[in-house]
């Protein structure tokens, strides 16, 4: 079943082109990781599933419906959530806290959105950490955080912008595992990262931006190989 | 002597220590890499050297002089300049201004033509978008504008703090060649990198940074090989 569709996708911020022309889709059940140059648009893109954006034209479908010109909070209760790349936890509110706010998105009792936090909490691997304030958290448990503030949002399809970026490769592994028991859970993921052994060994497929236009898009190792993601992207040291 | 000396420097915020005691050397001419994990106090050790934090114990020395006392505008005239982690860029203004911001010291003023055609020679994408608003370029040329304003101040000892974050490999290969060459011609590095291969395979040697104290030391081809580093930082 064919999850996100999205169809000509165009967006113009005045004279410049950031999107020009994309077709994207996510099955359900299925990991597609968005690579490509800073500046390609990746980030351009959720923004405008996720409906923080406007586009200019062209179409994106959640389950067959359009979501184009929905509010974020709508398209999110649909079940379409995503992380940002900068996170912004609530910083003086508990784990905890912050985790119930993204599960008050689903349930408006409050004993339910705790207890829906505690089970997000303990998937993500913070239940150590579940009182303390947010701010107190260092970088890697704040991305764990921040796919958790999604994920109590009950997502079908989550969207995760760089949520390896900042980690050291030992806590990108331990991100990469996190990733894989969200996936077991039934959750379809669009990942947007630079860490290619990451999205590498994740993805089931790979579309790579450039220039906001698809320059690519198939199994990770097939893209590994294509001559013009090598010289868009990877540079020669990964790819060899 | 070091260039840069720590002795047994000690940051806290508030109650809760971020350095415990930091000693280390930094070599006229070489390329050091400062590796850990997050939160271990990487960032708090440049900082401190920067004179943007106070140490509450310990010596901070460039050629015995103590840094430690004095104000970050003088620090940076006697030529210890931070690329900060994030770039931190002045987005609003040019790429031309950003980098005339970087000499605002009097001594590096002297200078500034001289430095600006060096940055610019280094950096050929920021002489093609001198007049463009430094906020509208990509992540990876907004690093290099970072490093090329930093290079303004004329530095001794470059320190950069996370340079490859957030970039695309090519990029990323970019920026670490750069690096390399700004070594060759004179500078010394201090880099702090989570890109834990790539970091200590530039470096000459490197430091292992673990909850505000140094856990190893080595070359850069010893702590590659050391099988605690390679469990904690290179996923491997």
């Amino acid at each position: 079943m064919t999850l996100l569709e999205v169809d000509g996708l165009v967006k113009r911020f005045g004279g410049l082109q950031a999107v020009g022309g994309l077709d994207l889709r996510v099955d359900a059940g299925e990991i597609v990781g968005l690579i490509g140059p800073n500046g390609a648009g990746k980030t351009t893109v959720f923004h405008l599933i996720a409906g923080f954006h406007a586009p200019t034209s062209g179409a994106i479908r959640f389950k067959g419906a359009s979501i184009v010109g929905l509010k974020p909070h709508a398209i999110c209760r649909r079940g379409l959530a995503r992380t940002f790349q900068i996170v912004q936890p609530f910083a003086g509110l508990s784990t905890l806290d912050n985790v119930m706010v993204g599960a008050f998105n689903r349930v408006a009792d409050v004993a339910a959105a705790r207890g829906r936090a505690i089970e997000i909490i303990e998937l993500v691997g913070l239940g150590g950490k579940r009182d303390v304030p947010a701010r107190t958290l260092t970088l890697a448990d704040r991305k764990r955080l921040e796919m958790a503030r999604g994920l109590a949002t009950g997502p079908e399809l989550l969207l995760l912008d760089e949520v390896m970026s900042g980690l050291n490769p030992t806590e990108i592994d331990e991100i990469v595992a996190l990733i894989r028991r969200v996936h077991a859970t039934g959750v379809s993921l669009l990942i947007i990262e630079h860490v290619m052994q990451a999205i590498m060994a994740l993805s089931h497929r790979l579309v790579v931006l450039h220039h906001g236009e698809k320059l690519a898009e198939g199994r990770p190792a097939e893209v590994a190989r294509d001559r013009r993601v090598i010289e868009a992207y990877l540079g020669e040291e990964v790819s060899s | 002597m070091s260039l840069l000396e720590l002795q047994d420097v000690e940051v806290a915020y508030g109650d809760l220590p971020a350095l415990r005691g930091v000693s280390l050397g930094v070599e006229e001419g070489e390329t050091l890499s400062v590796v850990g994990a997050n939160g271990a106090g990487k960032t708090t050790m440049l900082r401190a050297i920067s004179g943007l934090l106070r140490p509450r114990a310990g010596r901070i020395l460039l050629d015995g002089a103590r840094l430690d006392r004095m104000p970050s505008h003088v620090i940076v005239a006697r030529g210890v300049v931070q690329v900060p982690e994030g770039r931190k860029i002045f987005p609003g203004l040019t790429v031309k201004e950003n980098l005339e911001l970087g000499s605002y010291v009097a001594a590096a003023r002297a200078h500034r033509p001289q430095s600006l055609e060096r940055v610019l020679g280094l950096f050929p994408r920021l002489a093609e978008r001198q007049r463009q608003a430094a906020g509208t370029m990509s992540g990876g040329e907004q690093q290099m504008l970072a490093i090329g304003r930093a290079l303004m101040a004329r530095p001794r000892i470059l320190m950069l703090d996370e340079p490859s974050l957030g970039l695309a490999p090519i990029i990323v290969q970019e920026i670490f060649r750069i690096i390399a060459e700004i070594n060759r011609l004179g500078t010394t590095v201090l880099l702090v990198e989570q890109n834990t291969r790539q970091a200590l395979s530039l470096s000459r040697r490197g430091y292992v940074l673990e909850n505000g104290r140094i856990a190893l030391e080595g070359t850069g081809a010893e702590l590659l090989g050391n099988e605690h580093v390679r469990r904690a930082y290179l996923g491997m």
